[in-house]
């Protein structure tokens, strides 16, 4: 039995473990509010609230795509849909408001699902609307009604204390498919090595929406604290627990570089980031995983376990080829641990739309340069082959040499010496074997201070 | 008075709370039943063998039909030319519709869907352009021309010409709601359906075919759509027709909606085309003569692809009088999903032409392409020093289109020179050239452009509408009307011009979901046409009211019953001030009839589409837009920066609606040329089929200055309180951020950068590329 709050009011769910919360509410509770756009985490028409006991990541209540978002992953959690956001008294929320006043609204389909990112981010008292709604898409308004609106109701009606759940979230007994603990979960794991391991669901939840694949048994990771911390430790290295989310992640990588943070803010969007998680964007094995490429370039090092058994190794190692990872069944990703600071980093995303797009081309550099010399260059790429891979001929060619445009076009060439990309919807071969060869000259002309970031241009 | 009052989109409220209700929405019995099509795996094939027998087992399951089980006719096609709801012996694209899985669930359906065994026997697809004419496989007998003056002898004399070719892509419509239906069967054999379709007469109409039943017995409701776009006028029939077929054979409630990837995958597009032309100019660049070649991907059916192919025609000049303009268009016919109607229906992809050619001419001639437009543009009566420099006894003469209508109405001289100076573009041009210059990687562009759109349907009949006013005993107004709502605000809008008539306040006016029961014989809402045609139809229907009320109270007072007047909330005849409920109740106790039909028809309107002239227009809407972006010369990347926009809404009926589809068909038609692009795959499938592969703009990718200002002027046509179309034009206005990425790569070498659309990164740096120094 799932236990949640759901407005306000404890709820006691028996379903099949892989239903989503969208179809429950639609379907068995008719809160049709809630819309499914998309049924893949790409609209944002059915975001919801979903608060916790506790603010693991500090980052307050969340908001969360619910098409893909499986009910055992609400188990002692909170949510809110758009039904259950108006004051006590019947009135609307702020937001509500401000839509309205705004003209924020047109055909109204996306506006429950802005409506409850908006409400989350007015509780978070969050300011960055465009990084907020990134991930919800509306096709009649052009946007510009709805940030007003966002704007109009910072602060206003603050803090909604008719939202606080804590008292309504039912007592959650532990359930035998959600490990309490990564104790809990190798033992699991190493009974049931064939076992699909959901931790944020937004690329697991794609194979049940849209492909109807049979999972067979699950194990749901998000119940397993000690997989959410984040530890430094005195040698300014960093541990990241596998299930730390994208979104309790993006300090992290705003302090290893601001490149990489802003990658990160570009991951997805809010309601994919505060559900999906570091370990599993590493563990699935995408060749466009937007993570790998930066983590690979500053030497991050994976921990894997099995039972009561660990290894360490290289993230560049894990990757074997396309679909095939160093794992073995009952393994599972446990932490990465990487540098706090990578002062030299450059991370780089290509792809047709800025926000919450996937890769055409992922590139990271971590080019050491002191009087006047590449001393160390380390060069990944998701996008260009069948894993995330490091350029090691360009890398080598730069080590040692004059650290000028001179040295960096010569190794230009290099680049068709590793790889071999693909041509499909997002890119052609020749525009990525391109690109990456121009990143590695954006890399040099940002570090000689030329502007190269068109996101930084104003009118 | 309730007209030209900003007031918020009247389900605003519902749309905030979630109260709002869309056809999958709506309560179902609990018997309904949910459907799903199984589809074609191949693109052109020869069915060899269906086995179902896996789909039949699957849980849930109730019933699974094919084409050779559909009781009547199988077609759902909305034009003369047959269009088959379910494949017969063959298939004509990947995602065509073989068999219909009726169950339980909406999962069960869906999933049961995909069991299916079918063999085919593979036949050549035609996926492309060239794939097509290669064959000559296209609809009518060959291109249709359209031609004005003598445009190869122009072309032959002149002394400076230039010659190009533009792709321009498709687009997804991307409405939010994806397409949905549900039929509740009724006594007797009738049906009662709920679509979410911008055309409920043609639903109705296909839906009484399918069951074999006349128009009568069915009715179709539609309250609202999740966004339309034109996606909806015509690919709804399948869905619509489904349910009904379903529920008349299983005697229960069906619905379907289909998964955002059945959507992409099934239903039409915005059509690709490619256009070549071939131009003659003079050195300052004026336009003697142009040919231009239009190849129009269709798709595999008709559906409307031949009004969709003749208006890209009529655009062909937009702005601009052409001495000797010729239009080729060539209507193809491709494996692939039948394109349909998007906002604009072709009018953008030929307006795209003529802008790439005076964008054209201006590099070649080395001139600003914003007096390259200003000197071709039409000359307006009222000819400033902005105008194009007409003598002055020419000056009150009105050109003509290339289709022999009269410009009677053209602003954009005014326009123009307004938005040049509020956008300050004059000094920010050369800012950016400045800019450029001290800038390695980086590069600005700046472009104005124009539009001038065509506002009726080019199909004559179709200008027509009908309402349905009731005012109750309490003063309360029912308005019904045949327009549809699918977010622009139609229903406000009319709303206004009901409260207006009567001169009462808005909230006494409800607003009820379209119905064919109500008001029959509709049109499609679409063309833009919706307040002119429906606001009219309603101001027709509360006229007849009012006007039996105003006899009513001037012969109990003994007064002229042209001195009665009708304002705030009150009925005033000689001295006499009465509460309008108070003349309505009296009105009804002296049996007054209190309902009454509108109707309306379009005035003027004349069109040979065969012959390509006379006035397939009652009027042009006009709109200007200024677009900066900056682009990445290592990537590709870029972004809008500030757009500037100035819009002919005519005497507006509600500013802040208007301003709504100007700002969002701005951003709709920006996405359209620049991110949004669909991919095929050699086989004919569609790989951007979802919002993970296609992308529409999102929320930052709006320009971060953003000026929209209405054009302050009455529609000298007699429309609806001399109010303007809005829903199309404004997309148009999108074109000038193509130019501006063009003019961004133009600041790179000496080239003409020829670019394509939609200009993503990569088309950009290939465009790139190809510069010169």
């Amino acid at each position: 039995m799932v236990r949640f709050s759901l407005n306000g009011e404890a709820v006691e769910v028996d379903a099949p473990l892989t239903t989503t919360l969208l179809d429950w509410l639609r379907d068995e509770r008719r809160l049709t509010g809630t819309k499914e756009g998309c049924n893949e985490g790409d609209c944002g028409a059915c975001t919801v609230m979903v608060s916790d006991v506790e603010d693991v990541d500090g980052l307050g209540p969340k908001a969360l795509n619910a098409c893909i978002l499986f009910l055992p992953q609400l188990h002692g959690k909170a949510v809110r849909t758009v039904e259950g956001v108006r004051k006590p008294d019947g009135s609307l929320h702020p937001v509500q408001e401000a839509l309205i006043e705004n003209h924020g609204s047109q055909c109204g389909f996306c506006t429950p699902g802005f409506v409850m990112s908006m409400v989350v981010s007015h509780l978070n008292n969050r300011k960055d609307h465009d990084d907020v709604l990134a991930g919800n898409l509306c096709r009649c308004t052009g946007y510009k009604p709805i940030v007003r609106a966002a704007k109009a109701a910072e602060g206003r009606d603050w803090p909604p204390t008719w939202l606080d759940d804590t008292s309504s979230i039912p007592e959650a007994p532990p359930l035998t498919y959600a490990p309490e603990s990564s104790d809990e979960l190798a033992d699991w794991y190493a009974a049931r090595p064939d076992a699909t391991l959901i931790a944020g669901a937004t690329d697991v939840g794609l194979w049940v929406t849209k492909d109807f694949r049979e999972l067979g048994e699950v194990a749901f990771l998000n119940r397993c604290r000690d997989l959410q911390r984040i530890e430094y430790d005195q040698n300014d290295r960093v541990r990241v627990g596998a299930a730390v989310t994208m979104q309790a992640f993006l300090k992290t990588a705003d302090d290893i570089h601001p490149t990489y943070g802003a990658l990160v803010r570009r991951y997805g969007s809010e309601q994919v980031r505060s559900a999906a998680t570091i370990g599993g964007n590493v563990a699935n094995g995408s060749p466009i995983g937007d993570n790998p490429p930066a983590l690979i370039a500053i030497g991050a090092v994976l921990h894997l376990r099995k039972g009561d058994e660990r290894r360490a190794l290289p993230l560049e190692d894990f990757f074997l080829e396309y679909g095939k990872q160093d794992r073995e069944p009952g393994e599972f990703v446990e932490a990465i641990t990487m540098p706090r600071y990578a002062p030299n980093l450059r991370v780089y995303k290509l792809s047709k739309r800025f926000d919450q797009d996937i890769s055409a081309v992922c590139g990271a550099f971590n080019l050491t340069v002191s009087d006047g010399f590449v001393r160390e260059a380390r060069i990944a790429f998701g996008g260009m082959a069948g894993t995330p891979k490091r350029a090691t001929h360009v890398e080598k060619a730069l080590t040692g040499a004059e650290w000028s445009e001179a040295t960096i076009r010569s190794a230009l060439p290099l680049f068709g010496e590793n790889f071999t990309p693909l041509s499909d919807m997002r890119a052609s071969a020749e525009y990525r074997l391109a690109t990456a060869q121009n990143m590695l000259l954006r890399t040099y002309f940002e570090r000689m201070g030329t502007a190269v970031d068109v996101r930084e241009v104003d009118a | 008075m309730s007209v030209a009052q900003p007031f918020p989109h009247d389900a605003a409220k519902l749309h905030v709370t979630g109260e709002a209700r869309y056809v999958d929405d709506i309560p179902r019995p609990a018997n309904t039943l949910h459907l799903a099509f199984g589809m074609s795996s191949v693109a052109h094939g020869k069915i060899t063998g269906i086995d179902l027998q896996q789909v039949r087992m699957a849980p849930g399951v109730i019933a699974v039909l094919t084409a050779g089980d559909l009781p009547f006719t199988n077609d759902v096609s909305p034009s003369p030319s047959p269009e088959p709801l379910l494949a017969e012996d063959r298939v004509f694209f990947v995602g065509q519709p073989i068999f219909l899985v009726v169950a339980e669930s909406h999962q069960a359906a869906r999933h049961a869907a995909r069991l299916a065994d079918i063999t085919y026997e593979n036949l050549p697809a035609l996926l492309t352009i060239d794939d097509a004419l290669k064959v000559n496989s296209r609809f009518e007998d060959g291109p249709r021309v359209y031609e004005r003056g003598n445009v190869r002898s122009s072309l032959n004399n002149a002394q400076k010409t230039i010659s190009g070719t533009i792709d321009i892509g498709g687009q997804e419509h991307f409405y939010l709601e994806g397409q949905a239906a549900f039929a509740l069967p009724q006594e007797g054999g009738d049906m009662v359906v709920h679509s979410s379709s911008q055309h409920p007469t043609e639903i109705q109409h296909k839906v009484a075919d399918a069951i074999g039943m006349p128009m009568n017995a069915v009715r179709c409701e539609v309250r609202r759509m999740g966004g339309g776009f034109g996606g909806k006028e015509s690919q709804g029939n399948a869905l619509a027709v489904s349910c009904a077929i379903a529920a008349q054979l299983t005697g229960r409630p069906c619905v379907i909606r289909y998964d955002r990837d059945d959507d992409f995958v099934i239903t039409g597009k915005r059509h690709d085309f490619r256009i070549e032309y071939d131009v003659a100019f003079d050195d300052n660049g004026r336009l003697l003569a142009v040919d231009f070649r239009q190849y129009v991907r269709c798709g595999w059916s008709m559906d409307l692809s031949l009004p969709v192919a003749d208006r890209a025609m009529l655009h062909a000049d937009n702005a601009y009088f052409v001495p000797n303009l010729r239009v080729e268009s060539h209507r193809l016919k491709t494996h692939t999903q039948s394109a349909t109607a998007f906002r604009g229906f072709g009018g953008p992809q030929g307006m795209v032409g003529i802008e790439r050619v005076i964008d054209h001419v201006a590099h070649a001639v080395g001139r600003d392409p914003l007096d390259i437009r200003r000197l071709n543009y039409y000359r307006s009566e009222i000819s400033g020093p902005s105008g194009n420099g007409y003598s002055d006894d020419a000056k009150y003469e009105f050109q003509t289109t290339h289709y022999g209508q009269r410009v009677e109405d053209f602003v954009l001289h005014e326009m123009t020179e307004c938005l040049v100076d509020t956008s300050d573009y004059t000094n920010r041009k050369s800012r950016i050239a400045e800019w450029n210059a001290s800038q390695h990687i980086l590069k600005k562009g700046l472009a104005l452009t124009p539009v001038k759109f065509g506002i009726s349907f080019t199909l004559t009949h179709l200008n027509q509408a009908g309402a349905l006013v009731h005012v109750y005993q309490d003063g309360s107004i029912h308005m019904n009307h045949g327009g549809t709502e699918m977010g622009q605000g139609l229903f406000q809008k009319v709303a206004q011009v009901a409260a207006a008539r009567f001169g009462v306040s808005l909230d006494r006016v409800k607003i009820t979901a379209t119905d064919t029961g109500k008001v029959p014989n509709t049109s499609a809402t679409a063309a833009s046409s919706g307040s002119d045609l429906n606001g009219m139809a309603v101001k027709a229907a509360c006229d007849t009211i009012r006007n039996r009320l105003a006899d009513f109270v001037a012969e109990r007072a003994q007064a002229d019953p042209r001195s009665v007047v009708f304002e705030d909330g009150h009925v005033s005849v000689g001295t006499e001030r009465i509460p309008f409920e108070l003349v309505v109740k009296d009105a009804y106790m002296a049996r007054v009839s209190l309902s009454a039909t509108g109707f309306y028809k379009t005035p003027k309107l004349e069109w040979d589409r065969i012959r390509g002239t006379g006035r397939p227009f009652y009027y042009f809407a006009y709109g200007v837009a200024a677009t900066e972006v900056v682009i990445d010369t290592l990537t590709g990347e870029n972004r809008i920066l500030r757009a500037d926009i100035l819009h002919d809404c005519g005497a507006s009926l509600n500013p802040a609606l208007d301003v709504g589809q100007i700002e969002g068909g701005y951003v709709q038609g920006a996405g359209w040329l620049t991110m949004e692009e669909l991919n095929w795959d050699d086989t004919g499938k569609l790989r951007t089929h979802a919002p993970s592969t296609y992308k529409i703009p999102a929320c930052s990718d709006r320009p971060s200055v953003f000026n929209v200002t209405l054009w302050d002027g009455a529609n000298q046509e007699e429309t609806i309180y001399r109010s303007k179309a809005v829903g199309e034009p404004p997309l148009m206005l999108g074109i000038s951020a193509l130019l501006a990425l063009s003019d961004a790569i133009a600041s790179t070498g000496a080239t003409y950068p020829s670019l394509d659309a939609p200009a993503t990164p990569e088309r950009i740096l290939m465009a790139l590329s190809r510069m010169s120094p």
